[in-house]
């Protein structure tokens, strides 16, 4: 493989990858043109202004996700942004989120395997409110088996709806165990229901305490405001808070993966066959330089929308399968997914969409791809950067996404142009390099006649 | 339409600006009405900051209540297919020319309606206008398409016939309106998209698009004078007028059963509900008013405290209006491990009839105001929502003023009509419930009512 998980090394090539953009200016257009700034206590506050309406999108981003919890304790960091919910020092469980509705705005969170994100969507001039809360919750949660007992009810409930009642879930989260056989990414985000009943007000103010500071967090805003607005307001709130030691984010990382594997679940609930086949790949992270734009521009080619090559051979031309594509992103700390997936019309046989997929896969292992296709996918993928800029929560979307996992600003802004750069040579040294099929998971959900 | 004749229109374009302002203070979002030579209407909002333009349109009167006896999910086939091939280009061809440049082109049917959104860059405009004109006007539903769209709706049937939401949302819909075209599932049954004919699909689109149905609204990176123009040489191909169609008025029939549909699942998903509130109906703001306050806030409501925060029954409960041309309805969801769906269900019934008895209180009642009036500009966070808002202010006929006058809409709200407003809309009567899993201590009061779509 050649992408090594040496950090040494890795951090060398991050260095010179960013000296060389220092030095070569970009000639492209730039994706959000944020605005940035750090405060004394480590906090980083980009600003993206969209004059459009008068609301602003802010959201709070930690450092810290499923993937950093400790073994045993599956779920914790998910639990937790529940229990941010619950009130701090001096406001009530559920003050902030009735104010948020007073006020006419929306909010919500997420947990991912790398980060756990806060937003709210509101009027710009109740901006201060929003960080006055978010600052007050970064540094003085209170939490009592009275409010956290509920909410782990409450998660199990969320597993249940999300997996328990859904197999392509269930397939999903045994896919990804198999995929991963010693980094945390293999854990369910949302937990393991035993492990998820056995977590307790304790161990969340833990988790809390351990990785909730300023210096582990980014704020991005993105409205109807101005950098010189922001400042005074995040140095108010979120500047006097302190600076605390944070851990290191260092994850088991996978063994050499020696044997492919095939993960089948049947079920009389399952009426709709379909199956999907993984390979770990390079992240922006942990890659050579360059590998992660490839595979985005590979993933465009081979499985973005109708003009790809698997919806017009699995699709329209063989007429086996309703549906066939591929998935890729590179956002992850540690190494990422490069998904193929399918599913057969009704009445074909998965099996022969399966072996008409891994047909494509070798294929593209043998003929590579052409310079027309690297073209035309470069132009998609350079366009959706362009639509990215109008809504009002996508660029803090996709800011928080890379800067949480150590991507930086101008990395984001880059990111048209290094598209642009990527050759059918690296494609296609690339792919050879992933699609290694040991390094794979197979995950088939089937139906099964009820007896 | 040539070229020669678009130097003319784009003269003679007739514009007429009417300008209201959004309620926040030093913002405006100004609306025009732009009526091109031809006579066709749209709704623009103006905004050059991004080199991009949204446009959204709908058909009245074209959505699955119309598709015939025997061939529901013909108008959810026609929305697959008019993007598959049209006018001298063929499917691939089409496709290539809408994704090599990044135009989307998106259709989709509502029960009431026929949708279409339309995203460009500015650089590929009249590349788009030229595509949508095409998906209309001269749509080719060549064979391979077809078969293969079927494909893909037959499969999504499949996948959706053990979802749980899904079984539970068209029985409800049978158990409340069982003669009514809005009892059939919008994407139709394996049976009858089976038997939908290139004739059906010829015939919905010659009947529906036709330009006394359309409504337009578009946002971005245009001008008023440009879209005059566009507007003539994308819809002039239209026919004026389309068949009239004739949908019988809906009268949901509630009268409090409960129906459980086994599945062997770990958690039961409810749906319950009974008859709802017009949109054209005086009391509507203080019905949005008082559901706000039962089960329409995402993190404040009395559902969400009592079932969720206090409990910890469910991840999701939640309640809603659902106004449609034909008819009304007020409906509302709930999923709880199968051993305590009866306790969710319990309390949910409980602050149903406590909400018919004495209506919100005056704090709620200020609160869902306050939600209400400020959450309005949400609604303008990205152009694509901008330009289906301005399709549904049409669609209702609120008028171009609307955005200027919904605020008050909501204020005048007063305790006495949320009162008045709460007994006439919750019937704890009548409130009826469909359980899907295998729910412990919950009696069912009649069958599951028979698949007759």
């Amino acid at each position: 493989m050649t992408h090594s998980l040496s950090l040494r090394r890795l951090g060398v090539l991050t260095g010179l990858a960013a000296l060389l953009l220092t030095l070569g200016r970009p000639v492209q257009a730039r994706v959000f043109e944020p605005e940035s700034f750090t405060l004394d206590n480590g906090l980083q506050v980009v600003v993206v202004t969209n004059r459009r309406a008068p609301i602003v999108n802010h959201m709070v981003w930690y450092k810290v996700g499923a993937a950093d919890e400790e073994p045993g304790k599956s779920g914790l960091a998910h639990f937790v942004e529940h229990l941010l919910f619950k009130g701090t020092e001096t406001a009530k469980p559920g003050e902030f989120s009735d104010l948020i509705a007073r006020n006419g705005g929306r909010e919500n969170a997420f947990t991912s395997y790398d980060y756990t994100g806060y937003f709210q969507t509101i009027a710009s001039d109740r901006l201060e409110l929003m960080m006055q809360y978010e600052a007050d919750r970064m540094a003085n949660l209170v939490l009592t088996d009275e409010v956290v007992l509920p909410e782990r009810e409450v998660i199990l409930e969320e597993r249940r709806s999300r997996v328990d009642n859904e197999p392509g879930a269930q397939l999903s989260e045994m896919a990804r165990a198999a995929l991963f056989m010693n980094h945390p990414y293999g854990i369910s985000i949302i937990g393991w229901e035993h492990e998820m009943r056995q977590l307790t007000t304790e161990d969340a103010l833990a988790f809390y305490r351990r990785w909730y500071a300023p210096n582990n967090a980014v704020v991005v805003i993105s409205g109807d405001v101005s950098l010189e607005e922001v400042r005074p307001l995040a140095e108010k709130h979120y500047g006097a808070l302190e600076r605390r030691a944070v851990p290191e984010r260092l994850r088991p990382q996978e063994p050499a993966q020696l044997a492919p594997r095939r993960v089948v679940l049947k079920s009389p609930r399952v009426r709709q066959p379909s199956f999907s086949i993984s390979y770990l790949a390079p992240s922006y992270n942990r890659g050579e330089e360059g590998e992660a734009y490839a595979l985005e521009v590979l993933s465009e080619i081979l499985g973005g929308g109708t003009v790809s090559r698997l919806y017009l051979s699995l699709v329209v031309e063989q007429g086996l399968a309703a549906s066939a594509g591929s998935s890729f992103g590179g956002d992850d700390l540690d190494l990422s997914t490069f998904t193929f997936y399918g599913s057969p019309r009704p009445g074909t046989d998965l099996a022969l969409v399966e072996a008409a997929l891994r047909k494509e896969i070798d294929k593209l292992l043998k003929d590579g791809v052409t310079a027309e296709e690297v073209a035309e996918a470069k132009e998609r993928l350079q366009s959706a950067a362009v639509f990215a800029r109008d809504s009002v929560s996508t660029p803090s979307r996709v800011l928080g996404a890379a800067l949480v996992v150590g991507q930086t600003i101008e990395d984001v802004e880059a990111w048209p142009e290094r598209i642009g750069a990527v050759t059918a040579e690296q494609i296609n040294a690339v792919a050879r390099a992933v699609f290694d099929e040991r390094r794979s998971v197979t995950a088939v959900l089937e139906p099964e006649p009820t007896s | 339409m040539t070229s020669g004749t678009r130097t003319i229109l784009q003269g003679l374009a007739a514009v007429v600006a009417l300008a209201f302002v959004v309620v926040q203070p030093a913002k405006a979002v100004e609306v025009q009405r732009v009526v091109s030579p031809g006579g066709i209407e749209a709704w623009l909002v103006e905004d050059h900051s991004n080199p991009i333009i949204a446009i959204d349109l709908a058909f009245r009167d074209g959505g699955a209540v119309i598709d015939p006896a025997g061939k529901a999910g013909l108008a959810n086939m026609v929305s697959g297919l008019i993007d598959e091939g049209a006018g001298e280009l063929d499917s691939r061809s089409f496709r290539r020319e809408m994704e090599n440049r990044s135009i989307s082109l998106s259709f989709s049917a509502g029960l009431d309606r026929f949708f279409g959104g339309v995203r460009t860059l500015t650089k590929h405009r009249d590349k788009a206008f030229e595509l949508l004109r095409l998906a209309l006007t001269e749509p080719r539903f060549d064979d391979e398409p077809i078969e293969r769209i079927r494909a893909q709706i037959l499969a999504r049937l499949a996948r959706d016939s053990e979802d749980p939401d899904t079984i539970a949302v068209l029985t409800m819909r049978r158990l409340l309106l069982p003669d009514h075209p809005y009892r059939r599932p919008l994407r139709g049954t394996a049976e009858s998209v089976a038997g939908i004919t290139r004739d059906d699909l010829v015939a919905y689109s010659k009947r529906i698009f036709s330009r006394d149905r359309l409504v337009i609204g578009v946002t971005g990176d245009i001008t008023a004078g440009d879209l005059a123009t566009l507007l003539d040489e994308t819809f002039l191909g239209l026919p004026e007028a389309g068949d009239p169609v004739e949908v019988a008025e809906a009268e949901p029939r509630a009268e409090g059963d409960l129906v459980v549909v086994e599945r062997e699942i770990p958690q039961s998903t409810a749906i319950f509900g009974h008859a709802g509130i017009r949109r054209d109906d005086p009391d509507y703001y203080a019905a949005r008013v008082v559901n706000y306050v039962l089960g329409g806030g995402s993190f404040a409501s009395r559902l969400y405290e009592e079932v969720r925060e206090k409990r910890g029954l469910a991840y999701s409960v939640y309640s809603y209006l659902q106004p449609l041309d034909h008819g009304a309805m007020i409906l509302g969801g709930v999923a709880t491990q199968n051993g305590r769906i009866g306790e969710s269900l319990d309390l949910i019934r409980a602050e149903w009839a406590r909400m018919a008895e004495s209506g919100p209180t005056e704090e709620e009642l200020r609160d869902a105001k306050t939600y209400l009036t400020g959450s309005f500009p949400l609604r303008l966070s990205s152009s694509g929502r901008i330009a289906r808002m301005l399709v549904g202010i049409q669609l209702q006929n609120l008028g171009i003023d609307y955005l200027d006058r919904q605020k008050a809409f909501i204020e005048a709200v007063t305790p006495e009509d949320a009162r008045r407003v709460a007994r006439r809309i919750f019937d704890p009567k009548a409130l009826t419930i469909v359980v899907v899993g295998q729910p412990d201590g919950v009696e069912a009061t009649r069958e599951v009512p028979p698949d007759n779509s």
